[in-house]
């Protein structure tokens, strides 16, 4: 039996797809102007995972092996469909703002990355279970990083959330400072990349002071003898 | 006659690095007098603050580090970048930009990367990038030089103006732009590129306040002698042994000849070489800025193809692009090159030939 507290660890944090797979940078880098912006394609991400995950796991039994991963490529097409069209449907701006990277979803390789890795070796509900905590991964970094980048270069938060959530939301925005001069390397694309490496160099950070802090065990070392006549 | 017996080592440092440090600043002054002669007290103002932030980073990050700051901060370099990002700026840039730029400078492009001796990028250039970029409208808010203004700033304007975005009298850094006829005035460079893109040809674009006596025909009014001045500087360094002539001479003759072709090719709607050459930061990059050891290519050959691809750079940039400067954009982008430009001219080995050489 498949452990699940493993699971959402490894989708979390040990082997987050953005902060170590290193797994679809392009959209991540491209839309977190906007923390909503960010939040949104996370959830789409989340959606396709979830869907492929499952249904690569449905039929990996029944799949050749020689042709499986334009199967693959074909079912996380249908999803991505699916997601696009609902939100054409439901969240018709944020689907504007987000524009091509909705589609690009296809070639984001972190989903293609767990049907091959996870979804086609373990049963529907680890599979799914995956699907799940990776894109929770994924939309994390994705919301962070669109914070950070939102809050440095216009000082607001939140902004547009009305998009993702409606009417409700359009009251949300949070201006934590004024500026009449927008910083503006934090909304472009250098700021993406600039803000992506501190905060795996964070991650980092924090990974290495836990193994610091942690007690260390003792090393029985055994050493395997060898000799001519074994 | 009396021989010294003497142990090895026989050949000695003349110069540490801190002597260097110093002398690069020493020659830079001639350049700053200029500029607080043409365009007023802001640019010392601006360094400052910039040596204040870039001392108190270094120090900062030295420490964090687990290193020894004292050390770090004698060798002036972190003082030399600051003073080379300011002259740069525009001189009433708000405060808080000039810390942001210097900060990013030192602490992410030269720390980061491990200090003195491992940055990749030059870091007064890539802060002066990184602000170029995050606010195109304040650094590109150059004042006219002071034969044009109606207003000149004194020392306390400029303070006042640098601190809190006004004059005493409450002018704010967009009425002091504002020229005698109350056109906007840009840098020469700027005022030519637009006049270029709104189709006017090259000489009708000359034909503004800004150009309005000889030297100024080349290359604006004030902006020439700030060149000239820079130019002074850079030779005493090459005449000192500081920085080898490669770099400079490649990186000037280069645009000379790109700008040069251009200019035949259609002298109504590209600028001259001259013009090119006195403008903007060609003459202050190809000395000052270029030639550092730490980012600028090590071999001879190296360093004529690293400053003669700067100029290259410089002149497309400044021609095709849409900043009207470019000297921290060619530098920085032949930052990257110089590993591979290295390892393409590296130097014969004594006793071999470049013949023997391939054969093994």
């Amino acid at each position: 039996m498949t452990n699940y507290q493993d699971i959402t660890l490894q989708g979390l944090w040990k082997n987050n797809p953005a902060l170590v797979q290193l797994l679809g940078l392009c959209p991540l880098l491209a839309v977190t102007a906007t923390l909503i912006n960010g939040l949104g394609l996370g959830l789409a991400t989340m959606l396709v995972l979830i869907g492929s995950n499952v249904t690569v796991s449905l039929i990996r039994n029944v799949v050749r092996n020689e042709i499986r991963i334009p199967i693959f490529v074909m079912i996380i097409a249908s999803f991505v469909t699916i997601v696009q069209l609902l939100m054409n449907a439901f969240t018709y701006e944020l689907y504007l703002t987000l524009g091509i990277f909705i589609p690009l979803i296809v070639t984001n390789c972190a989903i293609i990355g767990r049907a091959e890795a996870f979804a086609s070796k373990n049963p529907l509900l680890p599979a799914a279970y995956d699907g799940f905590t990776m894109g929770v991964g994924f939309t994390l970094v994705l919301v962070v990083l669109g914070g950070l980048r939102e809050l440095l270069g216009n000082g607001t938060l939140l902004t547009g959330a009305d998009r993702l959530f409606g009417e409700v939301a359009s009251n949300w925005t949070l201006v934590i400072f004024d500026t009449e001069t927008p910083f503006l390397l934090a909304i472009l694309p250098p700021g993406a990349f600039l803000g992506m490496g501190f905060i795996i160099a964070c991650k980092n950070a924090l990974d290495s002071s836990l193994e610091a802090r942690k007690p260390k065990t003792e090393n029985v070392i055994t050493r395997a003898r060898v000799t001519t006549d074994s | 006659m009396k021989l010294t017996l003497s142990s090895s080592p026989h050949q000695r440092v003349k110069r540490n690095t801190s002597q260097v440090m110093r002398l690069v600043i020493l020659a830079m002054i001639p350049g700053v007098i200029a500029q607080v002669l043409f365009f007023g007290y802001g640019v010392l103002i601006q360094a400052t603050i910039a040596v204040i932030t870039a001392v108190v980073t270094e120090a900062t990050f030295m420490q964090l580090r687990g290193k020894n700051s004292k050390f770090a901060l004698n060798d002036f370099s972190a003082i030399l970048t600051a003073l080379l990002l300011a002259v740069s700026l525009p001189p009433l840039l708000p405060w808080w930009m000039t810390v942001i730029g210097t900060f990013f400078a030192i602490a992410v492009v030269k720390q980061l990367y491990g200090g003195l001796g491992f940055n990749l990028f030059n870091p007064a250039m890539a802060g002066y990038v990184m602000l170029l970029i995050s606010f195109p409208a304040a650094m590109t808010m150059w004042l006219p030089p002071f034969s044009l203004t109606s207003i000149q700033p004194d020392f306390i304007d400029s303070l006042t103006i640098i601190m809190t975005g006004f004059t005493d009298s409450g002018y704010s850094t967009d009425q002091l732009r504002l020229a005698v006829d109350g056109a906007t005035m840009a840098t020469p460079l700027d005022s030519v590129k637009t006049a270029l893109a709104q189709n006017y040809t090259y000489p009708e674009a000359l034909n503004q306040p800004i150009f309005s006596n000889a030297l100024a025909q080349s290359a604006g009014a004030g902006w020439a002698w700030v060149s000239l001045a820079y130019l002074a500087g850079g030779l005493f360094l090459v005449k000192a042994n500081v920085i080898n002539w490669h770099i400079p001479t490649a990186m000037l003759l280069s645009a000379a000849v790109f700008s040069f072709i251009l200019f035949i090719a259609n002298s109504d709607a590209f600028a001259s070489p001259l013009f090119h050459l006195l403008n903007g930061s060609l003459i202050f990059g190809a000395f000052f800025i270029a030639t550092d050891p730490v980012t600028a290519s090590t071999t001879d050959k190296g360093r004529l193809v690293f400053g003669a691809l700067i100029g290259m750079w410089v002149i497309i940039i400044r021609t095709f692009g849409g900043y009207p400067d470019a000297v921290a954009f060619g530098v920085i982008i032949m930052n990257m090159a110089v590993p591979l430009i290295d390892y393409y001219t590296r130097p014969r080995t004594y006793g071999h030939t470049a013949k023997n050489a391939r054969k093994q």
